[in-house]
């Protein structure tokens, strides 16, 4: 700056935030904070929105204290493979720490979204208390919460507009939670109680419902009997996306007719999920509104190929699509010659554990797709054989593969019909799709195909590699390059200590890395926390080796390693197993 | 790279696990390791290769591996599980127990009760289904508590929803036969 001339005192701060208020991305107002101390001044009290992608990167008091206007909050916990069960149970990722300094700093906190974190009915009894304009609650992931912590909410969240819990194990202990919701509250729009586990009172559910004139999205799950969910959409006929209960029943022709005339009632349906123990009699109740539809989840649907045909073929608008395995390839096809607006798909396996009859889904499906939705750009494939030939094909038809995640579920598989590692299909897809931001890999992969990731994968932001690869040179190509990485997750991988020592500093300009079952050695973790104080290298061991931690030599394997950049230093919750090295 | 099947040739005659054309898992023998921490390492990439049940693999949520596999497999288990109800018969001062899952249809399960009460009965029950002109009528108790006469409904129906099984005297089942007529 020039003698002391301070530019920023040109314009008002009201001024400069308004500038601000124009900035789309986390990323740009990060970056207009560091120009000079007013912009910082400026920009902090300005940002009214905040996403913390590692709870443990930063201590919560700190947070609330630069950003003390926050209204809306995303916060996400453990690490990716939790899903998988690869992260201990007691790991940490507790929400209590968030919550109570939001409690504190953001008493006018309105939309609180949380992933991947343990949160207590106490967190949620905080919530509900002491944010006064409470308006959304979206929990993904979660555990730790009990349908009597779900009450308060109801309770006293006067102005919620938004329960949406996907995907969390809730305990059900309170029946009547729904109870909870005053007679005068009327202002939800979404509710989504799809993984609630228990029955659910679905009187008291057409009450609350009946009573909110700007319920958009409302999906029941599976203990609401298919008879009821004719008398709910009776009452919301403004809905646009319905995740169904169960939707199996007894045969009865008076059944049928009604549900197809409530559905039909629905003229905004865009999205359908739920599905439940779905069986051919009455899919065909859905058809008037399959040409409206964007969305379709049918992934919990047993349904088969034909059936799957004829009710897809019909979603001429699909925009994303999730379904079983049990589609097979001649689904596939059906759904390349109809859906021409597909930009999603996701396949998942009807039998992960080969013990069934082997379903005809192959490579044959995923071209097909690939030959005929010019508009595809994110797919999760699980499949049990693919060749290089395939995915090069795959690799031409869509260029603009943003997301690309395949599951060839036998580890090692190599191209059925040359023997061949999937190197060459692997790379072709990371040099034609120049926009790819995500990468799962599987099948036989040498090193080869990480020189190419590497070198070519400039966007990519999360990479997931497993039984792959044959020594350090693998993982060295992936630090040194893909400069955009930010999550990388491995396991099963001939890795070591030298890639992860050579390129240290690549670590702290990611959010995280985990290893697990991978070559790598505890006097490697000590040297690399001792070189890089900004990051937190945390050794899992649930092994009982007789000596502590601190105590095992050099040479002890570590099984399973989590490292993450932190402002925040070592974390206090760490349970036995859970080491963090300094 | 090097050809899986190997070099006699005999690869495809190799049994394995999985579909034709893929490979069986651990490749672990070809991998470079690390210099002297072989021990080790190789008891860890063992442990975590071994083929059935690899933790977290394939990488699906927990409630998904639930909706399709587990369900057959508690059908099968179901199945396999006996389905024992009680078995009295009038005048008989103790009862038995049968699994009704052993008998295919309606004339092993008579076979097998008359078998059963042999010492016990007067006379054969009858052919026709617990009817009359015999000493003896079949009956059960449903899943509403009521008292049927057997034979009436397919078997796979009757054995998902009987109770237990009653033996009556030919006087008291010729009424309960009327009155179902």
């Amino acid at each position: 700056m020039v003698g002391g001339f301070r530019w920023a005192a040109m314009f008002p701060d009201e001024v400069w935030e308004h500038v601000f208020s124009f900035l789309p991305a986390d990323a740009d107002r990060n970056a207009a904070a560091l120009v000079c101390r007013a912009w910082y001044r400026i920009e902090r009290r300005s940002r009214w929105r905040v996403f913390v992608g590692n709870c443990y990167a930063v201590e919560p008091a700190a947070a609330v204290r630069r950003f003390p206007e926050v209204r809306a909050a995303a916060i996400k916990g453990k690490p990716h493979f939790a899903d998988f069960n690869l992260v201990p149970s007691d790991w940490g990722g507790g929400a209590e720490a968030w919550v109570e300094a939001m409690a504190e700093g953001w008493p006018h906190l309105e939309e609180l979204r949380l992933k991947r974190m343990v949160v207590s009915d106490d967190c949620l009894e905080l919530i509900a208390r002491c944010f006064k304009n409470f308006k959304v609650l979206s929990l993904v992931s979660c555990e730790g919460f009990s349908t009597a912590g779900l009450a308060a909410i109801a309770a006293n969240c006067r102005n919620l507009r938004e329960l949406d819990l996907h995907e969390n194990e809730v305990e059900d202990n309170c029946l009547h939670w729904m109870s909870h919701f005053p007679e005068s509250f009327a202002s939800l729009v979404t509710l989504n109680i799809a993984c609630l586990e228990g029955e659910v009172n679905v009187s008291v559910l057409e009450r609350l419902i009946g009573r909110c004139p700007n319920l958009k999205t409302l999906r029941l799950n599976h203990s609401v009997p298919l008879e009821r969910l004719v008398g709910l959409l009776h009452r919301v006929p403004q809905l646009v996306d319905l995740g169904t209960g169960k939707f199996a029943a007894q045969h009865h022709p008076e059944l049928f007719s009604k549900l197809e005339s409530a559905i039909a009632g629905c003229k905004n349906l865009k999205s359908l999920s739920g599905f439940w123990e779905a069986g051919p009699t009455y899919l065909p109740a859905i058809y008037s509104v399959c040409e409206g539809l964007t969305s379709l989840n049918l992934s919990y649907a047993t349904l088969q190929g034909p059936e799957l045909i004829k009710l897809i073929s019909r979603c001429k608008n699909l925009q994303r699509l999730w379904v079983m395995d049990l589609i097979e390839d001649d689904g596939l096809i059906a759904v390349a010659a109809s859906c021409k607006l597909l930009q999603e798909l996701r396949v998942f396996p009807s039998d992960p554990y080969g013990a069934a009859q082997p379903i005809s889904l192959t490579e044959h499906g995923l071209v097909a797709i690939s030959a005929g939705c010019p508009m595809l750009h994110s797919v999760l494939y699980f499949c049990r054989q693919m060749t290089n030939a395939a995915l090069l094909t795959v690799a031409k038809n869509c260029p603009n593969f943003t997301c690309f995640r395949l599951c060839i579920m036998e580890p090692h598989t190599p191209d059925y019909i040359t023997r061949q590692p999937l190197d060459a299909g692997f790379s072709a897809i990371v040099e034609s799709c120049k926009h790819l931001r995500r990468l799962s890999l599987s099948g036989l992969l040498t090193d080869l195909v990480f020189k190419s990731i590497g070198a070519s994968a400039n966007c990519l932001e999360m990479l997931s590699v497993a039984f792959a690869g044959d020594g350090d040179a693998g993982l060295h190509y992936i630090l040194s390059g893909c400069k955009n990485l930010r999550k990388l997750e491995i396991r099963d991988c001939p890795f070591g200590d030298k890639p992860l020592l050579d390129n240290a500093a690549k670590l702290e300009t990611m959010r995280s890395l985990w290893m697990s079952s991978c070559s790598v050695t505890l006097g490697a973790c000590r040297q690399l926390a001792r070189k890089m104080p900004l990051l937190n290298v945390e050794v899992i061991n649930e092994r009982k080796r007789g000596l502590p931690l601190e105590l095992q030599p050099d040479n002890c394997p570590v099984e399973k390693l989590y490292i993450y950049r932190t402002v925040a230093g070592p974390r206090s919750d760490t349970p036995s197993c859970v080491w963090i090295l300094r | 790279m090097e050809d899986i099947k190997g070099s006699d040739g005999l690869g495809d005659t190799e049994l394995r696990l999985g579909l034709p054309g893929t490979s069986t898992a651990t490749r672990s023998a070809k991998r470079a390791l690390p210099e002297g921490d072989e021990e080790s390492h190789d008891e860890l990439r063992r442990t975590s290769a071994a083929k059935a049940q690899v933790v977290g693999w394939p990488p699906i949520r927990s409630y998904r591996k639930n909706s399709f596999p587990a369900r057959k497999v508690e059908a099968e288990a179901e199945a396999a599980a006996g389905l024992y109800v009680k078995v009295s018969m009038d005048g008989v001062p103790y009862l038995r127990k049968i699994d009704l899952r052993v008998y295919k249809g309606y004339k092993e399960l008579r076979e097998g009760l008359n078998n059963m009460f042999k010492c016990f009965s007067l006379g054969e029950l009858s052919r026709r289904e617990g009817g009359s002109g015999s000493e003896y009528a079949i009956t059960y108790e449903d899943k509403d508590g009521d008292l049927m006469l057997v034979g009436d409904v397919p078997w796979e129906m009757f054995i998902s929803s009987c109770k237990r099984l009653r033996i009556m005297k030919g006087s008291e089942a010729r009424g309960l036969e009327s009155r179902q007529h």
